[in-house]
């Protein structure tokens, strides 16, 4: 089932991602050449979002997979339950049966573990699978990722190979803290998520809080994007925005500009970092809140 | 170019669309992106899957499918728009023409060909890549050694410098031999690991008669190496460049940066296998230099842009220069401080120490001295070798 991109648009909207053509054409791709799409972007411009949306949409599971530095084929492929083999040993020692029946029956798939890799590739409806923040791996594990992306199989030794019954659809994320592989770049489908636009953040409020007043909301999105372009460390993402106008919501706020120090107090929503809301004293706070009015 | 016109031909879609398909991808990969045939293959299925008619709907599956970076994305459009809309024939040409993947790419403004570091690096062309040959782990032995204790100012003679260079760079792998060496000894004590004894004592009947040690990730010491290349560290400039090339040749994860007036990222220009090509591009990069050296703003740029790239958990941070700012001190002191909390260590190392009756008085030196863990002089090569047993502390 491959959706134009216009059917993909209208999902994505009626599951509450405000998304663009550029993304809709993407994912359409990702179905057609079952190739997976790797997401880059700053922290908070919601990559993760994508691929959850995209599960909605999909209606199909999504397994993610969190890397770190660190990560391992035990972690993220599979491993054996050792406890529960043991028990098994222990439970069948009196038993008669051969070492071989035994031994078949050690390593049967009820004692494996499935984690995200294993699990994605053998489900009979293809899941979305999240790699996210694939830059945080270790560039073994990124190699051995490209193999799986690549064959969709995965080899036990002492089951065989598992190959994928239905592709699954592959979202990787990454925030740039190391350089990808060319190789998995080019492997991948590209998609730079920028901070949304003023319009298109609105649109992000409007669908994810219902409640919310219009007016309140455009306030709310025009102080963002301003505070944005202030020298800041770590710029507010789109859940920063969200979180802030439930707050205020919350709050009672109707105009930003009526009470500036309860404003100027709810910014630790915003600002997540001491030096930034030095930064952003309630002077600026209420300059800022002017032109956002 | 025609094969790949046959092989997208067959593909179906008409040979006039894989010929520019083709030539669009050409264009592309002159710009400096990763692609090639596999890419303009499926680039022209998805043109025609992607309702002909609709320029846009084409633009963004061959955005999707043909970018593969920030930096590619961002330089698409332009590129789009002048292959398929033929915003003039000339422009189009000068883009395909500049290769921009590599470090120049990300630089902030043009690239001439001239300054303090450009005839400084060129002055020592040749004799590079022997350095890098068999001995490098023997160091400095026979005369090279009276060679070591003498101020890198005094040296005049060609071959000289040439010979010094080479020192600077065996030194410099020298040091990463004895680092990896005691990274391996030092591991004291061994830690269970105890799924895997369980496993094991699966086959004993659970008796654990095997055990399993876990194995420690060794972390690799990171170096980032930050160079002053300002007029008046130019005396010194050239070995410094060459110690670096050594340090990235050598170390696995190193990172180097020169700045000026401003902060420019050479690890990728440095690395560049060919000796006579990587000081070319060093070159090329030096460029647009103004009077005055801004230590703050360029490691401002540094924290900005590259810190939580380049400095891990056990990053040492060597940062070269004599300490004389224009800028105010107040600012090279707030950006030390932000340095100074993300780097395991910050080693500032200032060739006028060596100078006799030396006093860091340089405002900027008295400003950063507070955030730097080691002060030390690096005036001669001895100086530099005597940083190894440091680094290998951490």
């Amino acid at each position: 089932m491959t959706l134009s991109r216009e059917e993909v648009l209208g999902r994505l909207g009626g599951v509450g991602y405000v998304a663009d053509p550029q993304l809709a054409t993407a994912i359409v791709l990702m179905q057609q050449l079952g190739r997976p799409l790797l997401l880059e972007g700053e922290a908070g411009v919601g990559k993760t979002e994508v691929a959850k949306a995209l599960a909605a949409v999909l209606a199909a599971p999504l397994i993610r997979l969190q890397c770190y530095e660190g990560l391992d084929a035990s972690a993220a492929v599979y491993e054996w339950d050792y406890q529960r083999q043991l028990l098994a040993i222990k439970i069948w020692e009196s038993e008669e049966r051969s070492a071989e029946e035994k031994e078949r029956h050690i390593f049967d798939e009820d004692f494996l573990l499935k984690r995200p890799l294993l699990k994605a590739i053998s489900m009979a409806e293809p899941p979305v699978l999240l790699v996210d923040e694939i830059d945080r791996a270790d560039e073994e594990f990124e190699a051995y990722l490209l193999e799986v992306l690549s064959d969709f199989q995965i080899s036990i030794p002492e089951l065989g190979t598992v190959t994928a019954t239905a592709v699954p659809y592959v979202v990787l994320t990454s925030n740039g803290t190391r350089e990808l592989s060319d190789a998995l770049r080019r492997r991948c489908l590209y998609h730079y998520v920028e901070f949304p636009g003023e319009d298109k953040e609105l649109r992000i409020v409007l669908a994810r809080l219902p409640g919310i007043e219009q007016a309140l909301a455009a306030q709310v999105v025009r102080f963002v994007q301003a505070l944005r372009k202030e020298d800041l460390r770590k710029k507010p993402g789109v859940a920063e925005t969200l979180d802030w106008a439930a707050a205020l919501v919350g709050l009672g706020v109707t105009d930003l500009r009526s009470e500036p120090e309860a404003l100027h107090e709810s910014l630790m929503c915003l600002l997540k970092t001491q030096e930034d809301q030095t930064v952003v004293p309630l002077e600026v706070v209420e300059r800022l809140a002017g032109k956002a009015v | 170019m025609s094969a790949a016109v046959e092989i997208l031909g067959t593909a179906g879609g008409g040979r006039l669309l894989a010929r520019r398909v083709v030539g669009f991808v050409r264009v592309l990969r002159d710009n400096g992106f990763p692609v090639g045939l596999p890419e303009a293959i499926d680039g022209l299925r998805a043109a025609r899957a992607a309702e002909l008619g609709r320029r846009d709907a084409v633009r963004w599956a061959f955005r999707s499918l043909l970018c593969a970076s920030g930096t590619d994305w961002r330089r698409f459009d332009q590129i789009f728009d002048l292959y398929w809309l033929g915003h003039g024939r000339k422009q189009a040409t000068r883009v395909a023409g500049h290769k921009a993947r590599g470090p120049q790419a990300g630089l902030p403004g043009g690239q001439t060909p001239a300054g303090p570091l450009g005839p400084v690096l060129h002055s020592q062309r040749g004799g590079g890549l022997e350095a890098e040959g068999g001995d490098g782990r023997r160091g400095g032995a026979g005369s090279a050694e009276s060679l070591a204790a003498t101020d890198l100012r005094h040296i005049n003679d060609p071959e000289e410098l040439v010979r010094v260079s080479d020192l600077s760079e065996r030194l410099a792998a020298r040091m990463r031999y004895r680092l990896t060496r005691r990274e391996r000894h030092r591991r004291r004590g061994r830690r269970l690991d105890l799924r895997r004894v369980i496993h094991n004592s699966i086959r004993f009947g659970g008796t654990p008669m095997k055990l399993a040690y876990r194995k420690r990730w060794p972390k690799p010491l990171r170096l980032v190496v930050i160079l002053d290349a300002s007029g008046s560290m130019s005396l010194y400039s050239t070995f410094f460049v060459r110690f670096i090339r050594g340090v990235l040749d050598h170390f696995r994860e190193a990172e180097a940066f020169v700045f000026h007036t401003r902060l420019i990222h050479i690890s990728a220009a440095l690395r560049e296998r060919d000796t006579e090509k990587a000081l070319e591009r060093m070159a090329l990069m030096a460029s647009g230099w103004d009077s005055g050296t801004k230590i703050g703003e360029s490691l401002a740029t540094f924290n900005r842009g590259y810190a939580a790239s380049v400095i891990k958990s056990r990053t040492a941070v060597i940062i070269v220069s004599d300490g004389y700012d224009t800028g105010p001190p107040e600012r090279l002191a707030a950006e030390m401080r932000q340095m100074k909390r993300r780097a395991k260590r910050i080693v500032w190392l200032n060739p006028m120490i060596g100078w006799r009756d030396y006093e860091p008085v340089a405002k900027g030196m008295s400003a950063a001295l507070p955030f730097v863990d080691l002060f030390a002089p690096a005036h001669d090569l001895q100086s530099l070798a005597a940083l190894e047993p440091y680094l290998a502390k951490l």
